[in-house]
C-alpha cells in the first residue's frame, strides 16, 4: 500500500495512473466499436450480440454478473482517471499565477490542448449515451431488449446525430493525444518503438472515430434500417 | 530600424508590475540584448531606472539570459538563446512584447529577472554522483557504449535556462529535471545512486510549485539546446523502477 501511496503522491505517479486507466478506456472503445459493427449484419445478429453481453460467462456466472463486474471496473477506472486529471490540472493552474500577455503555442499538436475541456465534454456525452441507448431514458422510442431497433431509431433524429458527431471529434482528439501520451508517461520509449507511437495513436483515433461515425451515416442514408 | 517595445517592469518581487512602452532605435547588426543595452543607456541618461535583465556569456552557452519575446521563450529562433537572437529578425516598425519567465516556481525579482534557484535545489537533490576526489581517473577505465555516451551528452547539453518551464502550458519543470537525471542515469558512474536520485529529484521538483507534465511538447520546441522529451519518458520509467525497488 505504501508503494501505491508514494506512486500517487507525485504528479509523475498521478500521470501514470491516468495512463493506465486511460489505456483501459482505449481498449474499451476499440472493443465497443467492434461489437457495434455487428449492426451491419442485421437485427438478429446485433440483438444476439447485445443479449450475449448480458449473458457473458454463463453458466459459470449468473445472468449479467460479468456485465456488472465489467461496468464496475470501468467506473473505477473513470474515477481514477478523473481524480488524477483534476488534481494534476489544479497543480498546473496554480503553477502559473500570472499569465503571459502574449502567447505563442509551441505544442506538438492541437489535440493536447483539448484534453481538459474535451474530457469534460466526453464525460457529459457518456452520461447522455447511457441515458440514450442503455437505459432509454432520453430515447423517444425505446424498446427494452431490442437493441437494433433502439440503435436505428435513435439515429433518425438530426440533433442526436449532431451530438454524437461532436462527441466523436472530442473522442478522436482525446484518444490521439491520450494514446500517444500514455506511451510517454509509462516510459514506453526507445528508438524502435518511438517510430510507432504516433502512427498507433493516430490509427486508433481515426479508426474508432470513422467507424463510429459510420453508424449514424448508415442509418441516415438508409444503409441500415 | 525603429521599434516599439512593450516591456514588463516590476520594481521588486512584491510589486504588482506592468508593461511600459519604449521606442527603440536598432541596427540589424545588433543582438537583441545589445538593442536592450542601448535602450538602457538612453533610460539612464534620462535619469530613469534601466530595464533589469539577466545575461552573462552572450554566446549562448551559459543559460543566464532568458525572456519571453512575443510569447516565445528566447524569441523566434530555434536552437537559440536570446543573447544569440539578432535584430535582423525584425524590421522597421515592429512591435515587440518582452516578458519574464512566468511560473510560480520562478518568482520575479525585478523586471525580466526571475529567481531560478528552484533548479539549483532540484540538482542538489540528486543531480550529482558521489566520487572520491583526487587526481583525475584514467579516462578509459570505465567503458561507455557510444550510443549511451551520445545520449548522455545530449541530455547534458541542458544549460538550465528555464525556457522549458516558461514555454510549458503547465509551467512544469519535467524537461529540466529529466535532462539532469538522464545525463547521469545513462552512464555507469550514475548507476549506484540512480533510484535515490530519481526519487529525490522528483520530490524536490514537486515541492517547488511547478506544474505537471501533460506531454504538450512545448518544452522541446522552446529548448535552445534541443533536449528531447524522450528524457521525460526515461524519468517516468526510472520513477516506477525506483518505487518498485524502494518498497
Amino acid at each position: 500500500m505504501s508503494r501505491v501511496y508514494s506512486l500517487y503522491s507525485t504528479s509523475v505517479g498521478k500521470k501514470f495512473t491516468m495512463a493506465v486507466s486511460g489505456a483501459i478506456f482505449v481498449l474499451f472503445v476499440i472493443v465497443h466499436m467492434f461489437g457495434n459493427l455487428k449492426v451491419y449484419l442485421g437485427p438478429e445478429a446485433f440483438n444476439h450480440y447485445a443479449e450475449g453481453l448480458r449473458g457473458f460467462g454463463e453458466p459459470f456466472l449468473g445472468h449479467e454478473w460479468f456485465l456488472w463486474a465489467f461496468r464496475a471496473g470501468l467506473i473505477a477506472a473513470l474515477l481514477i482517471h478523473v481524480l488524477a486529471a483534476w488534481q494534476t490540472s489544479r497543480q498546473s493552474w496554480a503553477a502559473r499565477g500570472h499569465k503571459y500577455r502574449k502567447r505563442d503555442n509551441l505544442v506538438f499538436h492541437y489535440a493536447s490542448r483539448t484534453m481538459r475541456w474535451g474530457g469534460v465534454a466526453l464525460f457529459l456525452f457518456i452520461v447522455y449515451h447511457i441515458l440514450h441507448l442503455t437505459t432509454g431514458t432520453l430515447h423517444p422510442d425505446f424498446v427494452p431488449g431490442d437493441a437494433y431497433h433502439n440503435f436505428v431509431t435513435g439515429f433518425r433524429s438530426v440533433p442526436v446525430v449532431v451530438i454524437y458527431s461532436v462527441a466523436m471529434i472530442a473522442l478522436g482528439l482525446h484518444l490521439y493525444h491520450g494514446t500517444w501520451s500514455a506511451f510517454q508517461t509509462m516510459g514506453v520509449d526507445g528508438p524502435r518503438i518511438n517510430r510507432w507511437r504516433e502512427p498507433i495513436a493516430l490509427g486508433v483515433a481515426l479508426i474508432v472515430v470513422l467507424v463510429n461515425l459510420s453508424f449514424p451515416v448508415a442509418v441516415y442514408t438508409g444503409i441500415i434500417h | 530600424m525603429r521599434l516599439k517595445l512593450h516591456v514588463w517592469r516590476q520594481a521588486s518581487p512584491s510589486d504588482r508590475g506592468g508593461f511600459a512602452t519604449y521606442e527603440a532605435e536598432a541596427s540589424e547588426h545588433m543582438s537583441f540584448l545589445e538593442m536592450l543595452d542601448v535602450v538602457n543607456e538612453e533610460l539612464e541618461s534620462k535619469g530613469q531606472e534601466p530595464i533589469a535583465f539577466d545575461s552573462d556569456c552572450r554566446e549562448g552557452i551559459c543559460g543566464t539570459c532568458g525572456m519571453v519575446i512575443n510569447g516565445r521563450p528566447h524569441g523566434p529562433w530555434k536552437r537559440t538563446t536570446v543573447c544569440q537572437l539578432h535584430m535582423r529578425e525584425y524590421s522597421d516598425g515592429d512591435e515587440i512584447w518582452i516578458e519574464p519567465w512566468r511560473a510560480d516556481g520562478f518568482p520575479i525579482q525585478k523586471d525580466l529577472i526571475v529567481d531560478r534557484s528552484a533548479f539549483d535545489r532540484i540538482v542538489a537533490a540528486g543531480g550529482y554522483i558521489s566520487v572520491r576526489t583526487g587526481s583525475a581517473p584514467e579516462a578509459n577505465a570505465i567503458p561507455v557504449a557510444r550510443e549511451k555516451a551520445e545520449k548522455a551528452m545530449d541530455a547534458a547539453a541542458c544549460i538550465g535556462c528555464g525556457a522549458c518551464v516558461a514555454a510549458c502550458p503547465n509551467a512544469s519543470a519535467m524537461l529540466f529535471t529529466s535532462a539532469k537525471a538522464a545525463h547521469l542515469n545513462l552512464l555507469p558512474q550514475g548507476q549506484p545512486e540512480r533510484h535515490g536520485r530519481v526519487l529525490n529529484m522528483i520530490l524536490t521538483m514537486e515541492a517547488e510549485q511547478f506544474g505537471t507534465c501533460t506531454n504538450h511538447g512545448a518544452c522541446e520546441n522552446a529548448c535552445p539546446k534541443e533536449i528531447k522529451i524522450e528524457v521525460i519518458a526515461m524519468l517516468n520509467r526510472d520513477y516506477l523502477r525506483a518505487l518498485l525497488k524502494a518498497g
